[in-house]
């Protein structure tokens, strides 16, 4: 069940303390966000949103030529709860995951929330923000755009964990990077379906829980009920 | 604020639920990187970090439990109210040090 979860022994040192400098920045700035800007109905939903990536993530999926995938939930993190607190939502999957489960390695963790977090929430954070002020403010396109971006944060994961391979001699960029993205353009199609799924979900339930858009909410149930 | 525990218990029930009954049935295919590693022979430069020779659930298999689907579903079930926990805790103290 390892995915993009690189394991010790794959990257050299220098490449996996890079990495955990820049994935501590990000964590460290998403404990930020959630010290000033989290309010207090919403911690329990980092709670849960964290609970149901690790779960999602023991669901492998079969794809192409015996080789399987699994979800990955940068995306849908960011899109629910903003990039920043996203960050700290897979830093806090993946050290479970390495540390009670032997998935992922500890030296490489940083690279880890680097590849499967960092860059997939700061990617979701930019460009689905960016799409919500220049599209129609309809629940279609803002769901097409997520999957796209859905779709990339993992090609992206990919990509990075291939350069990370290829800075610490591994092996060279030409001999991982072909496969990765072929086979992560597949693990991506999942990744859309599944966030796309669970984003609609809360929207149809709770759109205010959506950060990266602003969707009116419902009204209470006894305001509906009033109105009949 | 009521609103919102209802839609967490829901979320939570949920995610505990795919982890124990779903995850013993999930692909046991190598994955994305695993396999690229398989095929261009670096796997075994793979190890297990010192701390990890003793995980308390290496490998998704819940210990002692013989039956492997049940030992997959028991991890999940852990596994899963455990990042609850941490996550919850984690935003927990991260507002309370305001």
């Amino acid at each position: 069940m390892i995915a993009l979860h690189i394991p010790d022994g794959f990257l050299s040192g220098d490449v996996a303390a890079g990495a955990a400098v820049v994935a501590m920045a990000a964590v460290g700035y998403g404990l930020r966000v959630a010290n000033v800007q989290l309010d207090e109905a919403r911690v329990p939903l980092l709670g849960v949103l964290a609970a149901f990536i690790f779960a999602a993530q023991m669901l492998n999926f079969p794809i192409a030529g015996g080789t399987s995938g699994h979800f990955l939930g940068a995306t849908l993190a960011a899109v629910l709860l903003g990039p920043w607190l996203a960050c700290l939502v897979m830093a806090v999957v993946l050290a479970v995951q390495a540390f009670a489960f032997a998935d992922g390695g500890i030296s490489a963790l940083g690279a880890n929330v680097l590849n499967m977090g960092v860059l997939g929430a700061l990617l979701a954070g930019l460009l689905v923000s960016a799409a919500w002020k220049l599209m129609p403010h309809s629940r279609v396109a803002f769901l097409t755009i997520v999957g796209i971006v859905a779709w990339l944060a993992v090609v992206v994961g990919a990509g990075a964990t291939s350069v990370e391979l290829a800075l610490s001699d591994t092996v060279p960029l030409g001999t991982s990077l072909p496969p990765m993205l072929g086979v992560h353009t597949l693990i991506g199609i999942g990744e859309a379906a599944i966030t796309v799924a669970a984003v609609s979900a809360v929207l149809a339930a709770r759109p205010d829980l959506v950060a990266l858009a602003d969707f009116q909410p419902m009204p209470p149930p006894a305001a509906a009920e009033g109105r009949i | 604020m009521k609103w919102t525990r209802v839609f967490v218990a829901l979320a939570l029930a949920l995610a505990v639920g795919l982890a124990t009954a779903a995850s013993p049935f999930a692909s046991a295919s190598p994955d994305g990187l695993e396999k690229v590693a398989d095929d261009k022979r670096f796997l075994d430069e793979g190890r297990l970090a010192a701390v990890q020779e003793d995980s308390p659930i290496p490998d998704y298999a819940f210990p002692g439990v013989e039956n492997e689907r049940l030992a997959t579903g028991l991890a999940g079930f852990t596994g899963t109210l455990v990042v609850f926990a941490f996550g919850y805790g984690i935003a927990l103290a991260a507002r309370r040090r305001r």
